[in-house]
């Protein structure tokens, strides 16, 4: 077991032809995902790695069977893409790209709604089922197969604490980048719903960061609904108010998202909170009692 | 991107919202030109700078008197001003507006961002005008209003209306009411056809006439869509931004300058930003925010460098790789060539972490060049501290 992706998973890949796009599906295959289709406009026929190219999301589905879209579309065609997707059925969305206009999103997020679809992103490095699927931008050796689901608003962050959970023999079942943009298609609640049913996962690293209040309600789902050990790192303890860090959504506003008062909540809802990111390892090392 | 106030005033025109007549003032001898053709009883001359308090802080005079009005200009440009948002070095105004002051019988709140949650645009709207919105928020959270639109089909006059009520407005003049509710659709439509990522009238003014003006206005457009709006990217003010943080956006780097002596330089914003936590927990503070991104090469590395060197509280640098999709021996060979290129004079201490990790360690320790190598975040961190001393 594991969430969202498995070794069943079958992916089409929006802008394959693309230099990242190319590079990643290649990676990506080169892991053992199946990655069965493309998709790049005017380009059906076409190979990329033996991955036959379509010129639409539909062929694609029709002729491929597939019911995951990896997308590397540049922004300004990008919620075009999302819609696509969905509109053709596939089931899961995971959206790679940076810098999507913020109303674009919101119009997607609505049309979306409602749909048997789900988006993770944008602006996130996608989602890993150890040692079965890596549908996005990972470095797929840093994982170890274990017991340790992941979910994140960062990239790079992310490898970190992956890093230190293999290197310390935990390994990952499932590792979920949310993405950093302020309006995006999955919050941290339904992913660490998705991994309190998951009997394979027997501790969860929430990786947030400051912004916006999805921390804060991730804590309010915890205290109800989450049995398994939650361990927590907020970055930007450091960050000033008022500017943004990188992320789009990175912005402490008005004294509200900050790192100090979602670590505060998350604590007060059981969640072990760690100050110093190089201790994420250990610390579920701790709530496992290994 | 932020706009001043007389373009935020401007874009609110072309969207239908009444503003008071006005125009950006340059110097003295235009101050008088605009006020002769003014003819009002209160001229008012607003200081333009990205950055709120301007009043408190000596920034917006008042007078009656026509020919006071070039001097007011000339006490005010070239002045620096110190307000709550600035930080302690202030700000230069360099640019005036220059508008009729209004006779002001009720101050209202009004603005629109988006609700990161419902990922719906809200209106956001109070009595309160004139004030801080945090503030009435933090005191006086029952006179806050919502009202989320749906993006489906955009602003209804029924949502118009429950603000209206809300704030109480037939009550409080019936004239206004439905001006209000077509300016509220003005705005939304001004906030989604422009990609805002933010709009505010604070304050929204009644007049002793019963009409409805725009007294003072803030919008920020979202950076991720201004390539669609070219007449956006035109209100630029390179002089409001941090002159490091325009070189890093010209290199495709994501920068933000803040006041400690590390700096530091990071693929990936989260990463950054846990590297600013760890030094801080290490004892110091660090001197920047720095996302080399995810295709970090020997240019980009260099052009750090010399950003983080420009900065004079730089005493010592930190670089934290976490290789993926980046190989950390092509970051090594960055770092070794751009230490040929750019004289680091500073302490430096590297971390990679990741892909090809090990070789890359070995490079830069066979370099030759003055450095420390790390593999743990945590070590390299207390080192770069250790190297620098702490913080005061």
């Amino acid at each position: 077991m594991s969430i969202l992706v498995n070794k069943h998973t079958r992916v089409v890949v929006q802008g394959i032809t693309g230099k990242e796009g190319s590079f990643h599906a290649t990676q990506c295959k080169a892991y053992g995902t199946q990655m069965v289709a493309g998709v790049t406009p005017g380009k059906a026929g076409q190979e990329v790695e033996g991955i036959p190219v379509f010129n639409t999301v539909r062929d694609a589905v029709k002729k491929a069977q597939c019911d995951t879209s990896l997308i590397f579309v540049p922004p300004p065609f990008c919620a075009d893409a999302i819609l696509e997707a969905a509109e053709a059925g596939v089931k899961l969305i995971i959206c790679i790209t940076e810098g999507i206009p913020v109303n674009d999103m919101v119009k997607v997020k609505r049309a979306l709604y409602g749909r048997d679809v789900r988006l993770i992103g944008p602006n996130c490095p996608g989602v890993i089922t150890v040692d079965e699927a890596k549908i996005g931008i990972m470095p797929g050796f840093i994982h170890k197969k274990g017991v340790v689901g992941v979910v994140s608003r960062s990239g790079t962050l992310t490898y970190e604490a992956v890093h230190q959970l293999s290197t310390l023999g935990l390994g990952e079942t499932t590792c979920v980048g949310i993405g950093g943009d302020p309006v995006n298609g999955t919050a941290f609640v339904d992913v660490l719903a998705l991994f309190e049913k998951d009997p394979e996962t027997q501790a969860i690293v929430m990786i947030g960061e400051i912004g916006g209040d999805a921390e804060e309600k991730a804590a309010e789902f915890i205290k109800k609904h989450v049995k398994k050990p939650v361990v927590s790192f907020i970055a930007g303890i450091t960050a000033p108010p008022g500017r943004r860090m990188g992320h789009a959504g990175a912005i402490v506003s008005g004294g509200k998202g900050t790192a100090a008062e979602k670590m505060k909540i998350l604590e007060a809802a059981g969640v072990r909170v760690v100050k110093n990111p190089a201790e994420i390892g250990n610390a579920v090392k701790l709530a496992l009692g290994r | 991107m932020n706009v001043h106030e007389f373009q935020a005033k401007q874009l609110f025109g072309q969207f239908g919202i009444p503003v008071p007549r006005g125009k950006e003032i340059l110097s003295p001898d235009a101050g008088s030109a605009w006020a002769a053709e003014l003819n009002t009883p209160v001229f008012v001359v607003k200081a333009q700078i990205h950055a709120g308090g301007r009043g408190k802080a000596g920034g917006v005079k008042i007078t009656k008197d026509k020919a006071a009005v070039p001097g007011l200009v000339k006490e005010l440009i070239g002045k620096t001003l110190v307000t709550h948002q600035t930080g302690p070095k202030g700000r230069k105004v360099r640019r005036l507006l220059l508008e009729e002051g209004a006779a002001i019988a009720k101050e209202l709140y009004v603005s629109i961002v988006v609700d990161r949650d419902s990922g719906w645009p809200v209106f956001i709207a109070s009595t309160e005008g004139g004030m801080e919105i945090e503030e009435v928020a933090a005191h006086t959270p029952e006179k806050i209003i919502r009202e989320a639109i749906d993006p489906a089909v955009g602003f209804q006059a029924y949502n118009g209306r429950n603000i209206a009520f809300a704030l109480g407005l037939p009550a409080m003049e019936p004239a206004v009411v439905n001006p209000f509710i077509q300016m509220m659709g003005n705005l939304y439509r001004m906030f989604m056809d422009k990609n805002a990522a933010m709009v505010e009238i604070n304050p929204l003014v009644i007049t002793s006439d019963k009409k409805l003006i725009a007294l003072d206005g803030k919008v920020a457009f979202d950076d991720s869509a201004l390539f669609r709006h070219v007449d956006v990217q035109q209100m630029r003010d390179l002089h409001e931004e941090e002159p490091l943080e325009i070189e890093a956006g010209e290199n495709n780097l994501n920068y933000v300058k803040l006041d400690g002596n590390i700096g530091c330089m990071v693929n990936g914003a989260g990463l950054a930003m846990a590297t600013m936590d760890v030094i801080k927990l290490a004892g110091s503070e660090p001197a920047n925010f720095l996302d080399v991104g995810g295709g970090a090469t020997k240019e980009t590395v260099a052009a750090g460098f010399r950003i983080l060197l420009k900065d004079p509280n730089v005493k010592g640098i930190f670089i934290n790789i976490f290789g993926g999709i980046v190989r950390c021996e092509r970051i090594a060979h960055g770092v070794i060539e751009a230490a040929k290129e750019v004289k680091i004079n500073v302490p430096l201490v590297v971390r990679l972490q990741g892909t090809n990790a090990e070789e890359g360690r070995k490079l830069l320790a066979e370099s030759g060049l003055t450095l420390e190598v790390a593999d743990d975040l945590w070590e390299a961190a207390q080192k770069i501290v250790k190297l620098t001393g702490k913080a005061a």
